[in-house]
């Protein structure tokens, strides 16, 4: 095992996502602005894929707020680097930092103290799932705080049921008009509990646009959800226009019989991830 | 309509600005975020001065994204953060300080919106997270101000820019409101948004 190639590995990953958007977004914006009427919201979206197109030429954020880093780790078992990946991880985020640059994010909640390495208790935060075997999948998502301040739980009753939820999610983005930068990914997680709900939401924003879930139902409810958010007219960045979303992703779990959660997860354009794949022979990827 | 405007604007001109336009600014920007608000505010109760004028350039929402090289800063990244946040003392602010172009996203409220009219000011929309464009028309960054107190994202970065934009005019002097008028749009459409869902 090499932990120092590995967080070469993580950095290069880091700058991969805050300076190149991923090809199934960059397609959706594309797309978004082939079919918009509106000359303002075409006017949005071009200034939006020029902004990605000088990101990626050269090498530099394409967007200001360099998010949050969250960490998806799904790590073998039987993984060598499961002792040392929480560490490097975030020695990682610290060299990125200063090397992208990252715009330092990590404030203290009471004194807003900022450390300037984007480091801090429980930052940056990494969920953990366990698997078996010994490779190890990683998936960043950085996320601005814009888009973030625009998710919500609701704990609805579940009478309320399908339509309830649609209601809500379609009320839920409108009400979000151009704060979170929209074109949006929404992720939509139904059930487990207040916490899963969030959890699933965030979850189903890291799948790929054009993706769908595996379940019929839940697949005809996304398409059915982002078909109806876009006929809201917020538009590109809330200027009016037909895209609101890009797309609409949606995860559930079982639920306790009185309790009826959804958590609404909203990502900006700049949906911006990076995966690394850790093989059984130690080689490592970055996509 | 397209207006090329070199900064500083003066209120007659400002006031010519209608929603819809979209304007390229050459001149002098200052950023300035929740905590550079507070503290200049705070400067003007206690009668201190501040050392620049912001009268003088337009108010730019951004957190920008520095790095420094040599004894000088480069902005890698400078897009608009949401401007809502400073509703709450932007009325003020305005009035206070005479800037006559603000730039952010997603707009602001009614209290800022009876200080455009006032004042002759106008609010613009810049491209949200478009901070690798906006970076491309900064030439230089003049001044940065109360780095250690306030840190990189909200400390008052002072930029020259050329051709920055594209600016479009979502709120002006003389009452125009374009997230006001699309509210309506919207609420009409929400209306059958329920219904198909109710079917």
């Amino acid at each position: 095992m090499q932990n120092e190639k590995l967080k070469s590995a993580l950095v290069t990953a880091l700058k991969k996502a805050a300076t190149i958007l991923p090809t199934d977004v960059v397609n959706a914006l594309k797309s978004a602005e082939a079919t918009e009427s509106s000359k303002l919201a075409k006017e949005q979206l071009r200034a939006i894929l020029r902004n990605i197109e000088i990101a990626r030429e050269g090498s530099i954020p394409m967007c200001q707020d360099t998010g949050i880093q969250t960490f998806f780790v799904e790590a073998g078992v039987e993984s060598p680097y499961l002792a040392s990946l929480k560490s490097v991880i975030a020695e990682a985020v610290a060299e990125a930092t200063v090397a992208i640059p990252l715009r330092p994010n990590t404030v203290h909640p009471f004194t807003g103290e900022n450390p300037g390495d984007n480091l801090g208790r429980f930052m940056p935060y990494i969920n953990w799932d366990l698997v078996d075997g010994d490779e190890v999948s990683i998936t960043l998502l950085p996320k601005g705080g814009g888009s973030e301040n625009m998710c919500a739980l609701k704990m609805l009753p579940p009478g309320v049921g399908m339509k309830g939820i649609k209601e809500f999610v379609v009320d839920h983005v409108i009400s979000c008009q151009g704060k979170p930068c929209p074109p949006t990914i929404i992720g939509v997680g139904i059930g487990g509990g207040a916490d899963i709900s969030m959890k699933l939401g965030k979850r189903a924003i890291l799948r790929e646009i054009g993706s769908r879930h595996p379940e019929a139902a839940v697949a005809a409810l996304e398409e059915e959800l982002l078909e109806l958010i876009n006929m809201s007219g917020v538009g590109p960045m809330g200027v009016g226009g037909r895209a609101t979303s890009l797309a609409v992703h949606v995860e559930y779990a079982y639920r306790h019989p009185a309790s009826l959660p959804l958590g609404i997860l909203v990502q900006c354009w700049a949906d911006r991830r990076a995966r690394i794949h850790i093989a059984a022979d130690d080689s490592i990827e970055v996509n | 309509m397209e207006r090329e405007i070199t900064l500083p604007a003066a209120e007659e001109m400002v006031r010519q600005f209608r929603v819809g336009d979209i304007l390229y600014l050459t001149g002098k920007l200052f950023t300035a975020r929740d905590e550079a608000h507070h503290l200049m505010l705070d400067r003007k109760t206690k009668g201190e001065e501040i050392p620049f004028d912001p009268a003088q350039m337009a108010l730019f929402h951004c957190g920008p994204v520095v790095k420094k090289e040599g004894t000088g800063w480069r902005v890698i990244a400078a897009g608009p953060t949401t401007s809502i946040r400073m509703e709450l003392f932007e009325d003020r602010f305005l009035a206070d300080f005479g800037t006559k172009i603000v730039i952010g996203k997603g707009g602001m409220g009614d209290k800022t919106q009876a200080v455009l009219e006032k004042t002759g000011a106008v609010y613009t929309h810049y491209t949200g997270g478009a901070g690798a464009l906006a970076a491309k028309a900064i030439e230089r960054i003049e001044e940065v101000l109360w780095l250690d107190e306030l840190g990189m994202p909200e400390a008052v970065w002072i930029f020259q820019v050329n051709r920055f934009g594209p600016l479009l005019v979502t709120m002006d002097s003389a009452g125009g409101n374009l997230y006001s008028e699309l509210a309506k749009t919207i609420d009409r459409n929400k209306e059958k948004i329920h219904a198909r869902i109710q079917e």
